[in-house]
Order: C-alpha cells, then sequence, then structure tokens
C-alpha cells in the first residue's frame, strides 16, 4: 500500500509564495492576538489555588457557587470539569488568610453541605513559584533553539540551521497564537508539549535537509529550486507516514487520557500538523532564499591531498 | 554473504531482550495493601514483635498474608479493609517508640527481587498524596542568631564585669551595643573580636554614647542560613515519621527550598499544621520585680515584657533558662491532680544537667513556660499586599519550682487535649531553625490518582495498538517486524525506568505514548529508503542493504536533535515534568537498537543469505 502514487512529483517550491503568504498571514495574526490578548495562563504561572471535587452524582454548579459563597469564598470560579460529576473551583488569594489554608477551607465547607464529595485534586502554587516557572520556561525554549542551532550548524550549515530555526520559531508562535485564539489554557503539561512540538518538527526538518545534502552532492545537474523539490517529493511519503503514526497516537491520548492531559495532547496535535507543514515549507524556502548550492554542502576537500595531486 | 549478521548481535540482541522482559516483568505484579512499621527512639523490630502482632490480628480475625522484617516490619494483608483494621489493632498494641504507617507494597516475587527487579516507582499523581514545596525564611534565621549573639554578648560582658547600658537588635540588621563610657567600650570591643571572630564589630558613638556596632559577617551569615536550611530538612523529616508516612521524599531544593512528599496522606489539613508549625517552649524565670515593675510601668532592662493566656502582663527575665531543643521525648496526657490536659517532658543528659544546676537556687521561686509560634498572614498595606510575620509568645503556665527540676518534669496550662497532642508532637520531632512557608501544594486524591493509572493505560493500549494495525497494513511483512520492534521497544522503556527506579508519572505515560508514534519513524526511513531502492532497479538483497545503509545518518541527526530538546526539558523542568523529558529520551534511545539493530536481524532471518525474488513491503 502507498499514500503516494509513485513518481508523483509535485512541484513544491514553485508554490512557495502561496505558503509564505500564508504563513506570514498566521504568524501576524497570531502576533497579534498574543500582544493584544494574550495568553490563558493555568496556575503553574499565575499563582493561585484550584481545587478538584467529585461527586458520586452529577452536581448543579449554582448550589456549590451558593455554599462557597456562604463560606466567604463569593469570587471562586466553579465550573465543570470533564463530567458533570466533577467540579473544578479556582480561588483568588484572600488578606485574612493564610493563602495555603485556602483549599482546605474550601473543601471543609462543601463537605460540610454534602458529606459525600470526594477531593480529587489541589492545586496551590504561590506567586513567586509562578513568575520563577514563566521566567524558566521562556528560558527553556530560548536555549532549545540555540542548541539546536548550533548542532545543525555543525552537521550541515548555517543555512539550513537559520532555515530550522525560523520553522521552529514558525511552529512555536503559531501554536501558540492559536492557544490565544481559543483562549485555551496555558499551563505547565502545555509548555512541556510545545518543548516536544520542538523536537518532533526538528525531527521531520532534518529528514527533508538530510535529503537535500544527499541530493546536492549526488545530482549534478538541476537549478538549487529543482534539487529540494526532488528532495521534498522523496521524503514526503515518510513526511506523512510519520506524521500519521504520531497523530494516531495523540488522538488516542487526546479522546482516552483524561481531562489533565488534554491541553498537552491538543498542543502536540496542533503541533504535528503545523511542523509537518514547516518542515516542507518554512525550512526549505527560508534555505533557498539564503541562497543555498551546491558548494555549500561539497565535503571539505582536504588541503594537502589535493597539493599532492598536482605534483608529478 | 550480503545481509547476514554476526553470531554475536544475535547474542546480543537476545541478552538485551532478557534482561528487558526479566526487568519489566515486576509491573505486572501489582501491589498488595500492608502495614509498615519502623521503630523511633531505640525500639527495637524483631520476630518477637512480628508474632505478638500476628496473633493479636488473629484473635481479631486478621489474617496476615505475608510478613518482612528489614530495617522495619512489613505486613501484608489480602485486602484494603484488613489493612486498614489491622493498622487501628498494631497502633493499639505498640506504644510511640514504633511509628505505623500504610503502605502499598510490591508484590514483586522473591526470584525477582532477589536481582533486584522491582516495578516503577508511580509518582504522586498517579498513586495520590501530598507534594509541598516550602520556603525557608532565612532572614528569619538571621535575625534569630542576633538575638543568640544578643543573649551570649550580654552574658560575656557580664563574666568580664563590663557594664553594658542596653543590647538592641536593629530591625535592619546588626546590633548595638551601649555603654556608659568609652573605657568599657574599648575594653568590650577586643573581648568581643577575640571571643567571637565571625562577627564584624566597629566602635563607634550614638547619640553621644559610645557604642559597638556589632554585624555579622557574611561568610557566618551563609553559615546560618545553610544551617538553618539543613535543621529544618531534619526537623521535617522528624515531623513527617511521626505523621506515620511510607516513603516519603523530604529534599532540600535550591538555596531556600525544601520538597516535601507524602504518598498517600489524604488528610492535608493536619499534615499543613504539623509541617509549618513553629511551635516551641521556653523556660524563663519570673522576673523578681514583676508585680512592683507593672504597677509603676517601668520595665527594667533585664526584663521582658509577657502576657499570659487570659491577657494578664507579666515580666519574666530576658534570659533563657532552657529552650526546647534539649527535649528528647514528650508525651500527652493528663495531669493526676487537677485533671487537666499536659505535657509530660523528658530531657536529654546535658538539657538536664543544665535544668538541674540553674533550678537549684531557685526553689521557692516562679518559673513560667513560654509558648512561641511564628504566625504570617497577608495585609493590605497602601492598596499593595504584602505579607506580615509575627511572632506569638503567650506564657501557657506559671509554676513555683519545688524541687530541683531533673531529666523528668511535666507542664499544664494547655487549652485542650488536641492542643496537648499537637505540642508533644512538636516538642518530639525538635523545631525548626526558621519559619517555613508552603509556597506550592500540588494534592492528588486517591481515585483520582487510580483513574489517571487507567486513562494512561488505555492511552498506551490503544494508541499502541492503532499503531501496529497501520504499520502492518501499509508495510505488510516489514510492517510486522517493525511491530514486533516497537513491542521490544515499549518492554525495553519500562525495564529500563524500572532499573532506574524512576518516578512514573501523568506526563510520563504520555512520553511513552509520543515514543511510540516516534519511534515507529525509524522503521519508517528505513522501509520507504528500501521501497525507494525497489524501483530505482536494485535487487531486494541489494534494497535491503542499501536502505539501512542510507537512512543510518538522517534516523541518528533526527534523533539527537529531538535528544536535545528532551535533555532540556529534563534540565529545565520541574517534578512531572522531569517524568515527560526521562521516557521520552529513554524512548528515543532504545529505539535506535530495536528500530535499526532489531529489525535488521529479524529481516536478516527472514531474507538473508538466499534467493529472493521480491520483497513483501
Amino acid at each position: 500500500m502507498e499514500l503516494i502514487r509513485q513518481g508523483l512529483d509535485l512541484d513544491f517550491m514553485s508554490r512557495r509564495r502561496v505558503a509564505v503568504m500564508v504563513s506570514a498571514g498566521l504568524l501576524v495574526i497570531s502576533a497579534l492576538s498574543l500582544a493584544f490578548r494574550g495568553l490563558e495562563f493555568g496556575i503553574d504561572f499565575t499563582g493561585g489555588t484550584l481545587v478538584e471535587v467529585g461527586y458520586p452524582q452529577a452536581v448543579e454548579l449554582e448550589p456549590v457557587r451558593a455554599t462557597l459563597a456562604g463560606a466567604g469564598f463569593e469570587g471562586a470560579l466553579v465550573q465543570h470539569f470533564g463530567t458533570a460529576q466533577d467540579v473544578l473551583i479556582r480561588i483568588a488569594p484572600r488578606d485574612d488568610m493564610e493563602r495555603s489554608e485556602l483549599s482546605n477551607r474550601a473543601f471543609d465547607a462543601l463537605r460540610a453541605k454534602d458529606s459525600s464529595v470526594d477531593l480529587r485534586r489541589v492545586e496551590f502554587v504561590g506567586p513567586q513559584v509562578g513568575e520563577e516557572l514563566t521566567e524558566q520556561g521562556g528560558l527553556a525554549m530560548l536555549i532549545a533553539l540555540g542548541a539546536i542551532f548550533i548542532y545543525v550548524m555543525f552537521r550541515f550549515e548555517w543555512k539550513f540551521s537559520a532555515g530550522a530555526v525560523a520553522a521552529l520559531f514558525h511552529d512555536v508562535l503559531i501554536t501558540l497564537g492559536i492557544f490565544s485564539v481559543l483562549g485555551l489554557e496555558f499551563d505547565l503539561t502545555v509548555l512541556a508539549a510545545i518543548l516536544a512540538v520542538i523536537g518532533y518538527s526538528l525531527n521531520d526538518t532534518i529528514v527533508v535537509f538530510d535529503r537535500i545534502r544527499e541530493n546536492f552532492r549526488r545530482m549534478r545537474r538541476g537549478t538549487s529550486e529543482s534539487i529540494i523539490n526532488r528532495s521534498l517529493n522523496q521524503t514526503l511519503s515518510r513526511t506523512l507516514m510519520t506524521s500519521l503514526t504520531t497523530l494516531l497516537v495523540l488522538i488516542a491520548l487526546f479522546f482516552l487520557g483524561g481531562e489533565l492531559i488534554h491541553g498537552f495532547a491538543t498542543t502536540l496535535i496542533i503541533g504535528v500538523l503545523i511542523g509537518t507543514y514547516s518542515s516542507i515549507y518554512v525550512a526549505s524556502t527560508c534555505t533557498l532564499w539564503l541562497g543555498v548550492q551546491k558548494a555549500d554542502l561539497m565535503p571539505v576537500q582536504k588541503e594537502g591531498a589535493e597539493e599532492l595531486d598536482t605534483q608529478p | 554473504m550480503i545481509n547476514q549478521y554476526p553470531a554475536w548481535k544475535y547474542a546480543l540482541i537476545a541478552a538485551a531482550l532478557l534482561v528487558g522482559v526479566v526487568f519489566a516483568l515486576p509491573n505486572l505484579f501489582g501491589e498488595d495493601p500492608a502495614v509498615q512499621v519502623s521503630a523511633v527512639r531505640g525500639a527495637s523490630i524483631d520476630g518477637a514483635l512480628r508474632d505478638q502482632l500476628v496473633a493479636r490480628m488473629k484473635t481479631a480475625g486478621i489474617e496476615a498474608r505475608e510478613s518482612e522484617i528489614t530495617d522495619r516490619l512489613l505486613i501484608r494483608f489480602a485486602s484494603g479493609e484488613d489493612q486498614l483494621r489491622a493498622r487501628d489493632i498494631i497502633e493499639d498494641a505498640l506504644d510511640r517508640q514504633y511509628v505505623v504507617a500504610l503502605n502499598l507494597a510490591p508484590a514483586t516475587p522473591e526470584w525477582l527481587a532477589g536481582i533486584g527487579a522491582l516495578p516503577m516507582y508511580l509518582g504522586l499523581d498517579l498513586r495520590g498524596g501530598v507534594h509541598f514545596l516550602m520556603e525557608v525564611d532565612l532572614a528569619a534565621a538571621v535575625r534569630q542568631a542576633e538575638q543568640r549573639y544578643a543573649g551570649d554578648i550580654r552574658t560575656l560582658l557580664r563574666e568580664e564585669k563590663l557594664r553594658q547600658r542596653a543590647i538592641t537588635v536593629r530591625a535592619n540588621g546588626g546590633l548595638i551595643v551601649r555603654f556608659d563610657d568609652s573605657d568599657h567600650r574599648d575594653l568590650a570591643y577586643d573581648l568581643v573580636r577575640r571571643q567571637m571572630p565571625e562577627l564584624i564589630v566597629e566602635s563607634t558613638e550614638n547619640v553621644g554614647d559610645p557604642v559597638l556596632d556589632v554585624m555579622l559577617g557574611e561568610d557566618a551569615k551563609r553559615e546560618i542560613e545553610r544551617f538553618a536550611v539543613q535543621q529544618n530538612v531534619t526537623t521535617l523529616r522528624n515531623r513527617v515519621n511521626e505523621l506515620g508516612v511510607a516513603e516519603p521524599v523530604i529534599q532540600r531544593q535550591g538555596t531556600n527550598r525544601i520538597v516535601v512528599q507524602l504518598p498517600g496522606v489524604q488528610d492535608t489539613a493536619r499534615a499543613k499544621e504539623i509541617l509549618g508549625a513553629t511551635a516551641t517552649l521556653e523556660f524563663r524565670m519570673v522576673h523578681d520585680e514583676s508585680a512592683a515593675a507593672l504597677a509603676t510601668g517601668r520595665v527594667p532592662g533585664t526584663a521582658k515584657l509577657y502576657r499570659e493566656r487570659d491577657g494578664r502582663p507579666i515580666l519574666l527575665q530576658r534570659n533563657v533558662m532552657l529552650t526546647g531543643e534539649y527535649i528528647t521525648d514528650a508525651a500527652s496526657g493528663i495531669e493526676q491532680q487537677s485533671g487537666s490536659p499536659a505535657v509530660f517532658i523528658t530531657l536529654d543528659g546535658k538539657g538536664a544537667r543544665l535544668f538541674s544546676s540553674r533550678t537549684r537556687d531557685k526553689i521557692g521561686r516562679a518559673m513560667a513556660v513560654v509558648y512561641i509560634e511564628h504566625k504570617s498572614f497577608t495585609e493590605l498595606v497602601d492598596g499593595v499586599r504584602e505579607r506580615r510575620k509575627e511572632i506569638v509568645e503567650e506564657v501557657i503556665n506559671v509554676a513555683t519550682i519545688r524541687d530541683q527540676l531533673g531529666k523528668r518534669f511535666q507542664i499544664s496550662g494547655l487549652d485542650n487535649t488536641e492542643e496537648a497532642r499537637n505540642l508533644a508532637l512538636l516538642l518530639r520531632a525538635g523545631a525548626l531553625a526558621a519559619p517555613i512557608e508552603i509556597v506550592e501544594e500540588r494534592t492528588v486524591g486517591p481515585s483520582l490518582g487510580q483513574a489517571n493509572i487507567d486513562q494512561g493505560f488505555r492511552s498506551v493500549v490503544i494508541g499502541f495498538v492503532l499503531v501496529l494495525v497501520l504499520m502492518a497494513f501499509y508495510y505488510r511483512r516489514f510492517g510486522l517486524v517493525a511491530n514486533l520492534a516497537l513491542t521490544v521497544n515499549l518492554v525495553l522503556v519500562v525495564a529500563m525506568l524500572s532499573m532506574m527506579q524512576a518516578t512514573l508519572t501523568l506526563p510520563g505515560i504520555a512520553g511513552i505514548v509520543l515514543t511510540v508514534g516516534m519511534a515507529v519513524d525509524a522503521n519508517v526511513l528505513i522501509f520507504e529508503r528500501i521501497r525507494e531502492e525497489i524501483r530505482n532497479g536494485n535487487t531486494p538483497q541489494a534494497s535491503i542493504h542499501a536502505g539501512y545503509a542510507k537512512a543510518f545518518s538522517t534516523i541518528a541527526d533526527a534523533n539527537i536533535t529531538t535528544l536535545i530538546a528532551a535533555v532540556l526539558l529534563f534540565g529545565f523542568g520541574t517534578g512531572p515534568i522531569k517524568g515527560f523529558a526521562i521516557t521520552l529520551s529513554l524512548g528515543i534511545a532504545t529505539s535506535m537498537f530495536t528500530a535499526i539493530m532489531m529489525t535488521r536481524a529479524v529481516v536478516n532471518l527472514m531474507y538473508g543469505g538466499r534467493r529472493v525474488a521480491a520483497l513483501s513491503i
């Protein structure tokens, strides 16, 4: 069985202007949304208290809110979580109470009302911890991009490094943009997923680059453009197959992994789709723009060896 | 001959497979509910104790399934119900020299445990429990040290007959010692510098008075801070032991934080109260001029104003008779004469000697027990929320010393038995060297933990099966080979996690799922190459050979870059994110072995060294 018809020769590069416009459009929308709407940061980053409780039967939210308000938690955000039996409560910091005590007070109030309620999860993050995490997360992402740039430069050439990092930047920014536009919650697992997206998208890009390098060295004729086109066609079935297997498990994770892992799976699904597209268009287009040519990738000849040849 | 592996490669693969299966195996046996008894304060754990407990349980109708003695006694039960009843029976049977805790003991067969094959350790998000991140208030530790130095300097000057007027601790750090004349000040300067070289002493004037300006040196400060964190870790460990938690984790993190993980603990309110409590005791003599001074409102320099629980003021001596650190044991109970709650205290040898020599000449005079607690709260100051700390010092009891006090004595004046019980526990576990504050809490209830395991397991299985079906369908016989490799890859990842005794978390499971999706990538790369070679008109044997050879550098490059991302995740991530990074990295590493070497071995066995007309790919 084959995904791609044999001998298929799509002219990817001639359509690169369309791709550039699509990418540019997405990037601008993402940047604008991130600038004006921002991200819906979870308590991992903002600090705060979150309590998840489970009831043996479905519950209405109104009575839960009323009970909490009665205990002094008027501003608590109450919502169902996954099922109608699970309720998620977010509590703003209070002045008259030790912050780490809030969760106990809130749960005590709910239990006093209905003793069958079950404490499923509490998360309390102090403001200073949240701040540090935001800093560390941003730093981790920058260092990852830097380290990858250096590795690719070492293995290929700087034009490829630039292409790979541009593709990663593209993927990360658009993924974040989608989170911002849709107002999805950005928590620690989503940050981890974004770093995994970096790894995945890079994996895809490197495979394409590897083939481009091979073809540059092997094919005697042809422009840079046609060689890149050929390489993309040769790796297309692999690119699609790997994306498909990865998406299959991610979909399993999305539907069966439970609420806690939902954001993680969502991020990776978005990231894999964008990463697949970007390894075809963004990375290669970028290297082509930077003027990659045969000479860049020819194995470096040993200086001494050449001199020996010229001697009689 | 083309496409044939030497025997040693088959042997290597077989060996890896065998080790993988053996070390992954313990994860299939599950866990038994168990009760764990460990000894504190010199009690011993032996066969006699076990027989005694087992016999007790038998009379109550509970069958102990198995028991083992190491440095602790572990008794396994058939059901969680038996376990809970047994805990109550055991707690009744033993005194406070033992700590009894519920545990889930891995049901690994002995032959596996014997070679060190143990199941993966489940993280708190899977087994339920509490995770606290606590921050030590280092500034308070330094302030306390300055208080101590103030007392030491006061004593030192008195011993040397140098008269000072007042010693005050400044709010922004350091001490000021005031003198009446500069001669005494200069003598004191030499004395303090000689006796306490870790201090920075300056001799100056302040509002016309000769004074000594005393500061802690940087090294001394750092040492105090280091000691405060270390001491807090020790104290927290003692307190956790008193709470009866099986397999707790208490670790220092960074310069001023401590991580506490308590698997299986459900009563988080009590855990917080006990861990964060800073209560301690001090014994001080009631000042001789207390009544007179209170009447006139003039507090002498040697006295300090306190309040009793009912709010009445009382003057106590500035110098402390004894602090809580010498207490080796404390038990709560009821005082026989009055019937009120009391705490019975035992001192260590040094404390007993000190206390007895200091109380010898004070018989007939009044001594006060001061209960000290650090409380922190937030307050709105000019629209800005600020954390305030307050030290509550209450006199809980004033009693006349009837006899020279020694090793054992009792204190009363507590409000209720609950307070007596908590105070006794805190005194036993020792005081915190500096106040701590909980800056992060993550609690997962047992029902959610089980749900996480079930959902994680289900998504691994379904995702795995989907990939297997796709691969078999798409690459036919070669797809089946890849599936075999993928299965072995999963076994190897689980085996390595078990060997490392790494903690499996929910994100860790996600990492395993993702690895399954990405591990087939290497095989996809190889198989696509083989198809290309066939299309280019090469023979089947040559195509296999070239396909593996050409795909290798691509696979290596692609995996190394992914590893870079995973390693960085590990370096920067906290807790559960680390778990994700570990499983992802392991998965990448093992997939290189299974997807390249193992599939090649199987393909060689199927096709190698003979005439092949066509490949099933």
